[in-house]
């Protein structure tokens, strides 16, 4: 499939700093070419400061690009017109889930976007329960969020963000304020989703969260430096050191013992697959 | 102990007081006020207790939840019944002490104040309890409505009132964090005079402050990113309907209003 949903093309950006005189640019991206499929499961890498939030900004038009073209399902997020439209596509998740919770139930901050969308009464109460079911918040549903755990605040705002029925979501750290329970919750909730064919850009910290994406974007000084399968992108230990990466646990320890003289490959990504390989080399012995 | 501030904070349930609509629980509020207001005597103001009293009884809150709302009030309550004692000088003396004296009448003032204001708290806060914050700007969006025709910008106040409502949670929870913070760092702020007191929490508002922007700035990012775009076209998933309990519930306090000026008309 060439149709791309969302295409990124030369996209350029800079903050520019204008209290300072003479005002101060930062290029943030330089020239970011990316096409992502309807469906796709990507994880974006990159360490702080190397633009990947800024990037995801740009998809869905919080920031437009100042050379080259963001475009969603064929819309320009230059053009006024397709702001609302885009946002209703793309739905965006931040780090922080106190930070995106509007309302003081529940429920009303789920119906928050359907309300401001301009959605029948009837339709919204239909869609806010089918959200909050499917993030398995919907007992929940009269719960001040403030009284909730990290982990259910951030499927509360998963929950808000699903309800616009979006075809593509994107999570900026979205379990970087969670422990381990929570970070668990919510990445069963973004890959059950992704079952349901919406398209997932998450942009994480944890190499074992990106071990799980069908893709790997790894982006530095504003470019993207590696695309590819997860599986092909960790077995590089020596280049993701060098963008001051790390690779999951299990790919490290293939990688230690590989250094060591034994035979194995680094392209391991999850722990069954390691406990085979080693099992293997233990038997060979 | 700083967690445990209640006011503007519901009290989900399902009593008749909840079910009620918004606007007209507002509106009734008022009417309360202006009851207790009207009361002249002590016998008027008891029409105003039973009024209270059957109220909070028809909203199920737990007496413990009424407890904590009067809690912060208690030295208004005891500011204004030492002045009444002793600031009104008319009637039969009861006790007398250098420049200090007690009257009759003074006694009975401060008793009819006290009692007043426990109502108008107690009443009042029944309010905030049954409705939840966003009802409650709703109504009063709605009941303000006819503002926007001279421009007052209704819906962005009503939205920030329901923003600030529900970052007082969040607020507390980071000031607690800061204090602990500050205090771990050798901080002092218990002891010392009222200025020093004062001064030992900059170091607490500062970081507040700092936080409360980076609150802002996200929010309206996250906001953004949910198609918000002011209050034109906006619909709302509960709509404010008025039923036939909104007529009994206004009809119910008519009568007490009615009573409290009937009480006053008789006592006279």
């Amino acid at each position: 499939m060439s149709e791309n949903f969302i295409e990124i093309k030369d996209l350029r950006f800079s903050y520019i700093n204008d209290l300072e005189d003479p005002p101060v640019k930062t290029e943030v991206l330089k020239g970011v070419t990316l096409g992502i499929k309807k469906g796709e499961f990507v994880a974006v890498l990159g360490h702080n400061g190397s633009g990947k939030s800024t990037l995801a900004k740009c998809i869905n038009a919080i920031n437009l690009p100042e050379a080259g073209g963001v475009f969603v399902d064929g819309m320009d997020t230059l053009d006024e017109n397709n702001l609302l439209p885009i946002r209703q596509r793309v739905g965006m998740v931040f780090q922080n889930p106190d930070n995106q919770i509007v309302a003081t139930i529940v429920e009303e901050d789920v119906a928050f976007a359907l309300e401001n969308m301009g959605v029948e009464p009837a339709e919204i109460r239909q869609r806010v329960d089918d959200a909050l079911k499917t993030v398995g918040m919907y007992e929940y549903r009269l719960h001040a969020p403030h009284k909730l755990s990290g982990g259910q605040k951030q499927r509360v705002a998963i929950a808000g963000i699903i309800a616009m029925r979006p075809d593509c979501i994107l999570l900026d750290e979205p379990t970087a304020m969670l422990d381990p329970k929570g970070r668990e919750e919510v990445m069963k909730t973004i890959k059950m989703l992704n079952g349901q064919g919406v398209t997932i850009v998450l942009i994480t910290h944890y190499m074992e969260e990106a071990a799980q994406a069908d893709r790997v974007v790894v982006i530095d000084g504003g470019e993207v430096v590696m695309d590819d399968v997860p599986r092909k992108i960790f077995s590089q230990v020596e280049k993701m050191k060098e963008l001051g990466l790390d690779v999951p646990q299990v790919t490290e320890l293939a990688w230690e013992l590989q250094k060591a003289g034994y035979d194995i490959s680094t392209e391991i990504i999850d722990e069954d697959e390691c406990v085979a390989k080693l099992a293997e080399l233990l038997r060979g012995q | 102990m700083i967690k445990d501030i209640t006011i503007g904070q519901y009290f989900p349930g399902n009593s008749v007081l909840h079910r009620m609509d918004a606007r007209v629980k507002i509106i009734l509020t008022a009417v309360f006020i202006v009851m207790l207001f009207a009361a002249k005597g002590i016998e008027g103001l008891a029409v105003g207790i039973v009024f209270t009293v059957l109220t909070f009884l028809f909203s199920k809150i737990p007496l413990k939840m009424m407890g904590k709302s009067l809690k912060p009030i208690v030295p208004v309550v005891v500011f204004t019944a030492l002045l009444n004692l002793f600031f009104i000088r008319t009637g039969d003396v009861l006790w007398e002490w250098r420049f200090l004296k007690l009257t009759h009448d003074g006694v009975d003032t401060s008793v009819f104040m006290v009692i007043r204001i426990i109502c108008l708290i107690c009443g009042s806060s029944l309010l905030t309890y049954t409705t939840s914050p966003i009802d409650l700007t709703d109504a009063i969006e709605r009941l303000m409505s006819p503002l926007k025709k001279i421009k007052v910008p209704v819906h962005e106040l009503a939205m920030m009132m329901t923003i600030a409502l529900r970052f007082i949670p969040t607020l507390i929870e980071e000031t607690d964090k800061i204090m602990s913070a500050q205090k771990a760092r050798g901080a002092d702020l218990e002891t010392g005079n009222f200025l020093q007191k004062a001064k030992a929490l900059i170091p607490i508002l500062i970081p507040l402050f700092v936080a409360s922007f980076r609150h802002a700035e996200e929010l309206a990012l996250a906001m953004e990113c949910r198609c918000y775009h002011g209050g034109e076209g906006r619909t709302r998933m509960k709509q404010l309907r008025m039923s036939i309990l909104d007529l009994w519930g206004s009809l119910f306090c008519m009568v007490f209003l009615a009573g409290v000026i009937a009480v006053n008309a008789l006592v006279k």
